[in-house]
């Protein structure tokens, strides 16, 4: 990997300054079924395509922040902060 | 040895400059390269073949093929023909056993043939299997290219530097030039890379040279190999003048010495003024071959016969030779007598790192070359890289007739010959990327320059098709052979040190690292430093403990839903032992939180987990979005702990509040002076002693330090290091997340269940200890002590019944309890107080009794008094 993250606080910075921590998931609401948990806790869609990530700024802002990537071809379309995104995720 | 003065010449004849190569010692000029000087000085041999031993000259002279590498100053495989001659440079032959001349290695070029066929190493030498260590050995004493400098190790250093560009050039050529001049003239931002010495290439922009463009990554990603230091250039813009590559022609004895391609003699005679030979031969498909003739009449060199394969192609061609050098060839029937072969297959656009770039690779059957299309929007490609060049002949696959009268090299880094390849085909390797993989054609020092087009074309012929159907061999990076040690770069060992640091190496302690923390392990006798904290009082430098401010109207909710328990109902100055999980229940870190206000909390982490755990908690609130902040002390406080029965009588005297049980007690955290320092004081036993922890700013680090051993002095006060604290905690089975626990423990089995508030809402984490709850235990975490004094390893195996049951995280000799005592995971049937169990140490089993409860202080009273 070595492409440019635009970090929606520090602009484009070179990848090797972040941490992803994957694709956003859902945590469940309450009392999850077994098979729920473990769907969250496990299972991941792993798209080849566009997929919303969290992000966090290591070496720069030390901020977590929001990214749609084309998982292909690693083209970022959007980077966000999850306090200015529309769709806050509830959980991860 | 050298011509008169040539128009162009390189070298200056006033300024000598003297090497070594073995034991002679050459000479040659400023502006020769090692390759012209040692030719000058009547070398013709450069190297051995890889696989043959055959006796290898100059060929290309421009650092794409394998011919003269050699070992220069200790350094292998360097190519002496672009390498400049330095002062005193020590120049050897490699790959030969005995001397270029005479290398006992050449036996496999006359016996090895019908042996060492393409893939023998597949097949041969594998029975009897008992035999395989003498193979072994045979094998690595001949296999590989040039020998390491074991010794050398650091001797060079590389650096990284990250760089940037608007528009980066690669190839000083006539095209790259002016791509560079352009692009400067518009007002951008130029940056032009190239291999050789970029001579006569100046303008408004900078040049990086000799240095070469080792691939081109994603993002626009170009790592620059200058020598020791490897650039890697962002560029908005590449443009792309690689250039193109002489072809070699694929004939019988196409490897001998006096074999050339043009730009090796026109770099022989114009930059180095040297006579190539005496009678030459140019056969050639294109003009610049056949224009090398004027080279070699301004040399004295007369030429015998020019062939233009455009127009007489000859139906074969055969080079012969004695002593591994060229003497005649044979063109058809008619035999011409030569020291000098001037061969052209005509030019291949440079074009890897345009496809790794993302570049289409298409065959142009008219010219008979491969050329780039469909460039990615940040590339450019200029020159003949692209294309641009004269017409050429397609030269047939191979020009030996249609018995086989010697040996026709389609690689000659790999010594892969015509045979080989059909060979390989007739095995099955039908697609040309498998049959590289398997002949290892393309894969040598050259990385394809002068074989990927023959080997295609003799592909395609084989198969009776095409070259655009056979298709190229990916192209990957690096394009060029870069040196390990660039790519690893300068070795950084990060490494922090507290602000007591150097006390504990004045007072003699043996440091450890601890992540990347360097830690005191202990300041000479481990036993005698823990018996010391139990008998009187010991002083442990602990500021590597992860410090975090929890602060903010949501401070406590924050925390509840992050642990396990509860930290609402914590009266202010009171503090609470957590542990931090995962939502797979999963424990990841363990420490202290003390309520030092209505809103704000005071939470230590273990040395290692600091920034895991502030990244945890800033990446969960980004989903929360509660009002709560959390500022990393870490750094900006040091810490000791200072623990021992005479803890308390030593701290009265410094701090500035009263220090008795009932001012202070067990578990009450108390910001204060301490010898004048604003402090926070937690009273809080890992080590199992009455102990308190002092937080302070760094700065006054060694200050408290000093502070405490004089006013201790008559206490007996003394440090202890990381080990005696490792035993003492043994002794009370306080847990260290990371020894004790791995990946998959959590704070149920591992004997902690009042941690976890099963009846809050939620909390990271519930639901997975819920269901561990309701599935049952399948192992637990336990003491042990052992019936004799031995100590098992950590990691040793528990056995019941001769089945595994079980594993030990810790051991250690308690020297205050005279016992060898540890922790283990064992099955839920086992952990009751008292049970026998058996561990494997070395070799045999030893008997050990589980407990339950702190073999030290089990009710806690020393603790608490």
């Amino acid at each position: 990997m070595s492409f440019l993250l635009p970090c929606p606080n520090c602009g484009p910075r070179d990848v090797n300054e972040f941490v992803c921590a994957g694709e956003v998931t859902k945590r469940p609401r309450a009392a999850p079924s077994q098979r729920e948990l473990s769907a969250y806790v496990y299972f991941r869609r792993n798209v080849a395509g566009v997929q919303r990530e969290w992000w966090y700024h290591r070496f720069g802002c030390e901020l977590w922040f929001l990214a749609d990537r084309d998982t292909r071809t690693n083209e970022v379309l959007h980077t966000e902060l999850p306090q200015d995104s529309a769709e806050t995720p509830v959980a991860r | 040895m050298r011509l008169p003065e040539q128009p162009n010449e390189r070298i200056d004849r006033s300024r000598p400059v003297q090497f070594s190569y073995g034991s002679r010692l050459v000479e040659g000029f400023e502006g020769d390269t090692i390759g012209s000087a040692l030719f000058a000085s009547g070398r013709r041999v450069f190297s051995r073949s890889f696989k043959y031993h055959r006796r290898r000259g100059l060929l290309c002279c421009s650092g794409a093929c394998p011919n003269c590498m050699m070992r220069v100053n200790g350094e292998p495989n360097v190519r002496v023909c672009t390498e400049p001659v330095r002062e005193g440079a020590q120049v050897q032959a490699q790959n030969v056993l005995g001397s270029l001349e005479h290398d006992l290695l050449a036996a496999v070029d006359h016996f090895g043939g019908p042996f060492t066929p393409v893939g023998f190493y597949y097949r041969t030498m594998i029975r009897p299997r008992s035999m395989w260590p003498l193979y072994e050995k045979f094998l690595r004493n001949i296999a590989g290219l040039g020998r390491l400098d074991e010794h050398a190790g650091r001797s060079r250093r590389f650096d990284t530097e990250h760089r940037r560009a608007e528009v980066l050039v690669i190839g000083g050529g006539r095209s790259g030039r002016e791509a560079a001049r352009s692009a400067a003239a518009a007002g951008r931002q130029v940056v032009l890379v190239d291999e050789r010495g970029a001579a006569g290439v100046n303008g408004d922009f900078e040049v990086l040279a000799p240095a070469r463009a080792i691939g081109i990554y994603e993002g626009g990603l170009v790592p620059v190999d200058a020598g020791s230091v490897l650039y890697r250039f962002r560029a908005e813009r590449i443009v792309v003048a690689t250039g193109a590559l002489e072809q070699p022609l694929v004939f019988p004895g196409n490897d001998l010495v006096g074999v050339y391609l043009p730009e090796a003699v026109r770099r022989l005679v114009d930059e180095w003024s040297l006579k190539p030979g005496k009678r030459a031969v140019i056969v050639s498909a294109d003009d610049r071959g056949l224009a090398i003739a004027d080279q070699l009449q301004r040399a004295g060199t007369s030429v015998v016969e020019s062939i233009d394969l455009r127009s007489a192609p000859p139906r074969t061609l055969e080079a012969r030779g004695s002593r591994g050098r060229l003497s005649s060839i044979v063109l058809d029937d008619r035999e011409l007598a030569c020291d000098l072969l001037v061969m052209s297959g005509g030019r291949q656009p440079a074009y890897s790192l345009l496809a790794q770039a993302g570049a289409r690779i298409e065959y142009d059957a008219d010219r008979g070359i491969f050329v780039p299309t469909d460039l990615p929007p940040n590339v450019d490609a200029v020159g003949s890289v692209a294309g641009e060049m004269e017409p050429a002949a397609v030269p047939a696959a191979t020009l030996n007739g249609a018995e086989e009268v010697g040996r026709c090299f389609v690689c000659i880094c790999e010594d892969v010959t015509e045979k080989d390849m059909k060979r390989a085909i007739a095995e099955g390797f039908d697609s040309i990327e498998l049959a590289k993989r398997y002949t290892t054609v393309t894969m040598g020092p050259c990385q394809g320059r002068l074989c990927h087009v023959p080997a295609i074309r003799l592909f395609a012929r084989e198969h009776e098709t095409d070259e655009a159907t056979i298709g190229t061999t990916t192209a990957r990076p690096p394009w060029a052979p870069v040196s390990l040690g660039l790519l690893a770069g300068r070795g950084h060992e990060p490494a922090k040190r507290t602000s007591i640091h150097h006390r504990h190496k004045e007072a003699g302690a043996t440091m450890m690292w601890t992540g990347f923390w360097r830690r005191a392990h202990s300041y000479g006798s481990a036993g005698n430093e823990a018996l010391h904290v139990h008998r009187a009082v010991g002083v442990i430098d602990v500021s590597t403990l992860g410090k975090l401010l929890v602060q903010g109207p949501d401070a406590a909710r924050f925390l509840e839903l992050l642990y396990p328990n509860r930290f609402g109902d914590m009266k202010v100055g009171r503090i609470r032992y957590g542990v931090l999980g995962t939502d797979a229940g999963r424990i990841m870190d363990d420490g202290t939180i003390a309520r030092l206000g209505e809103e704000q909390y005071y939470v230590t982490t273990t040395s290692t987990g600091a920034d895991t755990v502030i990244e945890w908690f800033e990446w969960w609130n980004a989903v929360w979005g509660l009002d709560v902040e959390t500022v990393n002390l870490t750094g900006a406080l040091a810490a000791v702990n200072v623990a021992g029965p005479r803890s308390r009588e030593l701290l009265g005297r410094l701090a500035d509040v009263d220090t008795s049980n009932e001012c202070i007690s067990y578990l009450d955290a108390k910001e204060t002076l301490v010898a004048g320092v604003p402090c926070l004081i937690l009273r809080i036993g890992f080590v199992g002693e009455l102990g308190y922890e002092l937080h302070f700013t760094s700065p006054y680090g060694e200050y408290m330090w000093d502070t405490l051993l004089e006013y201790g002095a008559d206490l007996g006060i003394r440090p202890f290091g990381l080990e005696p604290q490792r035993i003492l905690r043994l002794e009370k089975m306080h847990i260290l997340v990371g020894q004790d626990t791995d990946s998959e423990s959590n704070v149920l089995e591992a004997g902690m269940p009042w941690i976890a508030k099963l009846d809050k809402d939620d909390f990271v984490g519930k639901w997975a200890l819920e269901h561990v709850q309701e599935r049952g235990f399948r192992e637990q975490l336990v003491g042990f002590e052992m019936q004799d004094g031995v100590v098992p390893a950590e990691g040793g195996q528990i056995v019941l019944g001769g089945q595994s049951a079980g594993r030990v995280t810790s051991a250690r000799l308690s020297p205050h309890l005279g016992r060898a005592i540890g922790m283990a995971w064992v099955r839920p049937e086992l952990a009751q107080d008292g049970t026998e169990i058996e561990i494997r140490v070395n070799g045999g089993v030893a008997n050990a009794r589980v407990r339950l409860k702190p073999f030290f202080d089990p009710e806690g009273e020393r603790l608490r008094s």
